[in-house]
């Protein structure tokens, strides 16, 4: 019954996502003759400013979205979700996993004039990946040295073995360059070109007006022939919603990425010709709405608890009522999307089920009291989207319904983060798990006991399984790819199977864009990559 | 030399007023929970715990809360506003390069909002029960009772979705680079639909106070007697009644400088105005304290200054105030 619902689902979203992406291949064909455009403006709807633009400093689509035009990684994906050389042009590893060559891409120069080198790369690599980006010091931990043995060869040493197949899934997003001659001195958090980004990529930056836009201008010396096609993106900031919807209407935005709409503008927008609304260009983004449980909290220790808790909430009737076609059932921490490493749905799952909900906690000894009351837990969910509220009023409502009386607790992100990552002031706690290409990137962190306290978006349950730190462990360096699947397809059953977290829902972002946009969405990642390829039809 | 003393007492009397909104602002932040490094990993997505140690001690937040109150206070004494965390800039440089939208708007709002609740609420007392009053107190119900940004939202969906007459939002053109009278007509066109946003409300108090304030002044003594000297009502609404129905409207204005300042929060965030309130907006998220403390200083600096002029204008408008004190 489960199974089968599962797969309608699937199926239905296959489905409607095939439409959308029907939606964007016709008017491309209609206009199949036309050539490539030069020249134009592309506005963009830019939510929440950041505190700095450089992608080698910050893993964040926020800041991806402004300095992933100007800055490029070694490497990014294909339209079929390959890695492929941007900065770097081929690559290899030794067998035993330890050194892995990278040979760079001759004629690229910075905005600046100098010429881009391997002593760009060997100072990034060790200076901003192994020390500041996020996710990027847990991933180089045992890069011990770049070497440059000359200017277009970049070896990298590990102490234990790197899969390369990691490390490629890994680059797009935590494989950007900055250049040496800029940051070499002073202190590199502090140093202005983070705001005014210096790079190799399609787009030379111009200037930022705080709380107003940012602009970058063509480059004119970019390395890839003919490219860029427009002459400038502008990316404005709008932080209402409702106002960035208005903005795309009256005409003065052409994009609004990442989700950036209320969910209703955006299947309002669906509607209208002039738009296309669609999750296509997002693969790689994928995200899970998570059910995160303390252990600390002695009910939820115990195992029959939180599979209660699981099957007491109809997932589908949720998805179907407010998500709408913008999210699906999910089936654990590794999305569907992720083609190299998702396992199948045949895993321990939670199927709608409240009598076995009811069964369950009469098992684990919590009985109704006077008022059928039969537990009080505390729910903080995370402030980032509207999903996330309705999800938690969800699952109050639905936790209701068998005895479990749920306080939301509502916090903004510091907030968020301070109780739930650092005080441990939760008994549930829901946000948002955002896979990026490997489960060794963003999601073991999740599941791995040992993480430091204050470690946002990490273990701080106080949960501890052996087995699943050696999994997860052993994973990690498993240079053979398919013993890798192997090992990942363990974690996520065992994961399902002790629920120290749920992730029930998996939704991709959702990008509006102007219909007369080109090349658009045509990679996993495509708000975050160069755009060298964009073009604006009449 | 009166109003010079004056002024001097009363901005010196405003000093420990300033001291007590810091230091309880200060004070108040601390109860949120989270501090900037929290807010900057929500924004990075992740990081790790030495990166937050790190950041933290760069910031002085390692530091107990009195040593960094005392820290503030003892910059502030010297005309230091500190640095903002989330700008990366002195905050004195953040905070002046957000006042102009900030003080055009308000400038623009008060002035609308007071000119035309003024002819409104005239032309509702001089016809008071009868339709143009109706018309103009129901107008003035259902401006009072609309939240702002609603009316923000329709306006745009009527003015620049639509009619596509005025710009959606922003503050300027940003491809145009224009100069002198050309961007001073751009800006004016794209502060039309906020002006008129944050306007409408206050609109509706001062329309209704003039009314009030109106129909009172026109029934005293001395309007009865200059209307038995055979004097033209025109003349009798300008030259009598206007004056002194006029005190109680300074009086609103000096009061809502400050109420002015926190709704511009809201009409900034609709229109994307880069100003003052969703900088404080931003700030308190941020948990950028020097900048929120900033913003503090320089608008309680903002409503003293108004309330100053206020002061002044009341003298002129009854000389029995200056010749009280």
């Amino acid at each position: 019954m489960a199974l089968s619902r599962f797969e309608i689902n699937r199926r239905t979203v296959l489905l409607t996502s095939a439409a959308i992406a029907a939606n964007v291949i016709n008017p491309m064909r209609a206009f199949a003759q036309e050539t490539p455009r030069k020249g134009g403006v592309f506005n963009v709807h830019y939510g929440a400013e950041q505190r700095q633009l450089n992608p080698s400093l910050q893993a964040s689509t926020g800041v991806y979205i402004i300095g992933g035009k100007i800055q490029e990684p070694l490497v990014d994906l294909d339209a079929a979700g390959n890695p492929v050389g941007v900065l770097a042009e081929s690559w290899d590893s030794t067998p035993d996993g330890k050194t892995i060559t990278f040979r760079l891409r001759k004629g690229v120069t910075w905005h600046d004039g100098k010429p881009f080198t391997s002593e760009d790369v060997a100072f990034t690599a060790m200076n901003m990946w192994k020390k500041i980006l996020n996710y990027g010091s847990t991933l180089q931990l045992f890069l011990t040295a770049v070497d440059t043995p000359d200017p277009q060869t970049a070896i990298f040493r590990y102490e234990r073995p790197m899969p390369l197949n990691l490390l490629l899934r890994a680059l797009p997003d935590l494989g950007y360059i900055s250049p040496k001659h800029i940051y070499e001195t002073g202190d590199i958090r502090q140093n202005p070109v983070n705001l005014a980004p210096i790079g190799t990529g399609p787009f030379k930056f111009n200037k930022y007006e705080r709380g107003q836009y940012i602009i970058a201008d063509r480059n004119d010396n970019y390395w890839r022939p003919n490219a860029p096609y427009l002459d400038r993106i502008v990316w404005r900031v709008i932080t209402d919603r409702a106002a960035a919807a208005a903005q795309l209407e009256a005409g003065s935005l052409h994009l609004s990425p990442f989700s950036g709409l209320t969910i209703s503008d955006m299947a309002r927008l669906g509607k209208d010709k002039r738009f296309v609304v669609s999750t296509k260009g997002n693969e790689g983004n994928a995200r899970t709405n998570t059910l995160e449980f303390n252990f600390r909290r002695k009910e939820l220790s115990d195992i029959r608890v939180r599979k209660a808790i699981a099957h007491a909430i109809n997932v589908p009737f949720f998805i179907e009522n407010f998500l709408g076609d913008f999210a699906k059932l999910g089936t654990g921490p590794i999305p569907s999307t992720s083609t190299d490493f998702y396992p199948g749905p045949n895993t321990p799952q939670y199927p709608y089920d409240k009598k076995k909900a009811i069964a369950l906690l009469d098992e684990a000894g919590l009985k109704p009291a006077a008022g059928g009351n039969r537990l009080t837990l505390r729910l903080l969910p995370a402030p980032w989207g509207e999903d996330i509220s309705l999800w938690a009023t969800f699952i109050q409502q639905s936790l209701g319904e068998v005895g479990i009386q749920v306080e939301v607790v509502r916090n903004d992100g510091g907030g968020f983060l301070k109780q739930v990552y650092d005080e441990h002031a939760f008994d549930l706690a829901t946000g948002w798990h955002q896979y990026r290409n490997d489960p060794a990137v963003s999601t073991t962190v999740w599941y791995r006991s040992g993480q430091p306290k204050g470690a946002p978006w990490t273990n701080q349950w106080g949960w501890k399984d052996e087995a699943i730190d050696k999994i997860i462990d052993d994973a990690a360096t498993e240079v053979d790819p398919v013993k890798r699947k192997a090992l990942y397809a363990d974690f996520v059953t065992r994961a399902n199977g002790e629920l120290p977290l749920w992730m029930p829902i998996e939704q991709l972002f959702v990008t509006v864009i102007s219909a007369k946009a080109r090349n658009a969405s045509n990679n996993p990642r495509w708000a975050s990559s160069t755009w060298h390829d964009l073009w604006l039809a009449e | 030399m009166r109003i010079l003393n004056l002024a001097g007492r009363r901005l010196a009397a405003s000093i420990p007023t300033l001291l007590l909104i810091l230091i309880g602002i200060f004070l108040l932040l601390q109860f949120a929970p989270g501090d900037t490094v929290d807010a900057m990993m929500a924004q990075m997505g992740g990081g790790d715990a030495a990166t937050a140690r790190e950041l933290r001690q760069f910031y002085g937040l390692d530091l107990s809360i009195p040593m960094q109150l005392g820290n503030y206070l003892w910059r502030l004494v010297r005309f230091d506003l500190g640095f903002s965390s989330i700008y990366g800039k002195p905050v004195a440089t953040v905070i002046l390069e957000r006042l102009p939208p900030t003080l055009l708007l308000m400038t623009a709002s008060l002035s609308f909002a007071f000119f035309a609740g003024l002819v409104l609420g005239v032309i509702a007392a001089r016809g008071v029960n009868k339709w143009p009053d109706t018309l103009i107190s129901t107008l003035g119900l259902i401006f009072y009772a609309t939240p702002s940004f609603w009316f923000g939202l329709m306006a745009i969906v009527v003015f620049s979705v639509y009619l596509q007459w005025l710009p959606a939002g922003g503050f300027e053109d940003i491809g145009a680079a224009s100069t002198g009278l050309a961007r001073t007509l751009d800006i004016a066109s794209h502060l039309v639909l906020p002006t008129l946003t944050l306007g409408l409300i206050f609109l509706a108090i001062y329309l209704r106070i003039m009314r009030a304030s109106m129909l009172e002044v026109l029934n005293l003594d001395f309007v009865r007697t200059a209307r038995a000297k055979g004097l033209d009502e025109t003349r009798i609404v300008v030259r009598h009644v206007l004056r002194n129905a006029l005190l109680p409207m300074v009086t609103l204005i000096g009061l809502q400088a400050g109420t002015m300042l926190g709704g511009s929060v809201v009409v900034e965030s609709v229109f994307s105005l880069p100003g003052l309130g969703r900088l404080a907006y931003e700030s308190v998220v941020q948990r950028d304290l020097n900048t929120l403390l900033g913003i503090v200083f320089v608008s309680a600096l903002l409503v003293i200054a108004v309330n100053f002029l206020v002061d002044l204008l009341y003298a002129r408008l009854d000389p029995r105030i200056t010749a009280g004190t």
